[in-house]
């Protein structure tokens, strides 16, 4: 398999005493879902935004198809990175006030001048599009909605659609179901999964819930205090290990479960 | 330790209430206001105002000319708030920290804003008044430079608070900044931007008159002529002529608000 992003000893300080991501190496192949997990704080968000420079890391290399994102300094280049990187995010981030379909588009802005951008003129393809992914994601119904009307599911959804119009190769989810109800978070994880095994589109994300992650993903990478802690197979994951990523975290610790796949079921 | 604490705050505030009733009372005596006194003078004040300070018969004479000068003032006072907001969107979106293009724009931006916001409009009249005279141009400008540094403020503010999410997500999305400034920025602040520009043209109109009466411009010009006249009623119609545009304006301001949620 080949691999499609790589992490070279990057490490990321906001100022001296906040470290968050200490020599983090580690690579991702096409085509994987991998999970990163960790306590609150770790880095997990931190680890993200450094792949399509919504942050910059200290120090080390991002190997993104076989070339180091951190020595990008033309905007343009930037810009072509990012829309190659599809990202959704706890919050949703939508535009609350604009329709679902032009909160689907505006994954297209960053294939756009500034002019045609700014007036968001669409053309017929990306609006086809557009539709067609909306309804792959079961959004008919809320095409010409207004973005404030829906469901946190739905909400969710519609960040996935922006996402994927993009084209991108490697997706990448921020805590994408930490707000949303047992059964909302079970489509959301369901549409990733399968946006990984049907449209190869590699998947990254952050999660809480170590039991969701065990059940879908194909790798997990445990972090702790901006250090990789664990890094292979959901099966292979001991207790030993999820002390050492959740430490003597009480609260995280009672969300460890002995069957995850059993509980994973129920919800 | 905490209840240490919890004592420690008490008498911090007991600290800091003790100053204030020595300041206030030590500006009393100095200033030789007497509570008492002011009190009395109340029966009496409104005693004179039911006496004299009500529109009468040939008073309803003068209100052509006061409408006149109410609808310059009116007029006065949203073009300043509209005009103003032109501008203080520009400087809003240089200052706020999601939008800003570089450190030194921003720190300029937001040095101006603060700079306008906190003199005071009736005190921009009083400078104005040097260079453009007696006029409503005068009238226009106070009012304009004053809603530029406080709608700079609130614009500012509100960019920041509903702004950086939708941003960042556009940000991801390679779009540039022209993109997420219209199709991120505008769209989820534009219904609290046209709320403070309805609040800053309520505002405008109340300073006007107060402005007016320093510019010898608009309604305040025509209340001060009356009142020094001592023409009672004219002058008192024009205050209940105000009380009227005023509520009318906050109805209708009120109704595009909610029309717009
Ligand atoms: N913009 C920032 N400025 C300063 N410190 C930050 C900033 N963002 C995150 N941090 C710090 O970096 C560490 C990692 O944060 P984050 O990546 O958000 O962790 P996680 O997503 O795992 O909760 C935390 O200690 C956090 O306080
Ligand atoms: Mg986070």
């Amino acid at each position: 398999m080949k691999t499609l992003l790589q992490f070279k000893n990057v490490s990321k300080h906001y100022d001296k005493k906040t470290v968050a991501l200490s020599d983090v190496s580690f690579s991702v192949n096409e085509g994987e879902l991998v999970s990163i997990i960790g306590p609150s704080g770790a880095g997990k968000s931190t680890l993200l935004r450094c792949i399509n420079r919504l942050i910059d890391a200290t120090s080390g290399e991002i190997i993104f198809e076989d070339k180091d994102v951190l020595q990008i300094k033309n905007k343009s280049k930037m810009r072509a990175l990012r829309t190659k990187i599809g990202m959704i995010f706890q919050n949703y981030n939508l535009v609350e006030r604009l329709s679902v379909f032009e909160n689907v588009l505006h994954g297209r802005l960053g294939y756009k001048s500034a002019l045609v951008g700014a007036l968001g003129f669409y053309s017929e393809e990306e609006k086809q599009q557009a539709i067609k992914i909306l309804q792959s994601l079961g959004l008919d119904e809320q095409i010409y909605k207004r973005c404030d009307q829906l469901s946190g599911g739905q909400k969710q959804r519609v960040g996935i659609a922006r996402a994927l119009i993009q084209e991108p190769r490697v997706l990448l989810a921020d805590e994408p179901i930490a707000s949303l109800d047992p059964s909302s978070s079970k489509v959301i994880m369901d549409q990733l999964k399968k946006i990984c095994s049907t449209l190869g589109i590699t998947v990254l994300v952050n999660l809480h819930q170590l039991d969701v992650a065990l059940n879908y993903s194909d790798r997990v990478i445990g972090i702790s205090k901006g250090r990789v802690v664990y890094d292979g197979d959901p099966a292979s994951l001991t207790d030993d290990h999820i002390q050492q990523i959740y430490g003597s975290d009480r609260e995280a610790l009672n969300l460890v479960v002995r069957e995850p796949k059993e509980v994973a079921q129920k919800i | 330790m905490k209840i240490n604490f919890l004592m420690k705050k008490r008498l911090y505030f007991l600290a800091i209430f003790l100053v204030l009733v020595v300041i206030s009372i030590g500006s009393m005596s100095m200033t030789q206001f007497s509570i008492a006194k002011c009190f009395a003078s109340i029966p009496k004040a409104i005693q004179w105002g039911f006496g004299n300070f009500y529109p009468a018969g040939d008073s309803f004479a003068r209100l052509p000319e006061i409408l006149l000068k109410l609808q310059e003032t009116l007029l006065i006072s949203i073009a300043a708030a509209s005009v103003a907001a032109i501008f203080a969107l520009f400087f809003a979106l240089m200052g706020s920290r999601i939008t800003k293009v570089n450190n030194f724009l921003a720190t300029l931006s937001r040095f101006i804003a603060n700079v306008f916001r906190n003199i005071d409009v009736s005190i921009w009249a009083l400078v104005l008044l040097f260079s453009f005279g007696q006029s409503s141009l005068t009238g226009y400008f106070a009012l304009f430079v004053a809603s530029f540094g406080f709608l700079t403020r609130a614009f500012m503010e509100t960019i920041d608070e509903v702004g950086s999410d939708t941003a960042e997500a556009l940000r991801a999305t390679g779009a540039n900044y022209f993109s997420i400034v219209f199709q991120a920025i505008i769209p989820m602040s534009v219904s609290q931007l046209i709320s403070w520009v309805l609040f800053m043209i309520e505002t405008n109109i109340r300073a006007a008159t107060l402005v007016g009466i320093l510019t010898g411009s608009g309604i305040g010009f025509l209340f001060d002529l009356y009142y020094k006249k001592m023409d009672y009623h004219a002058s008192s119609l024009v205050v209940l002529s105000l009380v009227v545009s005023i509520l009318l304006i906050e109805q209708i301001s009120n109704y595009v608000r909610r029309a717009m949620l």
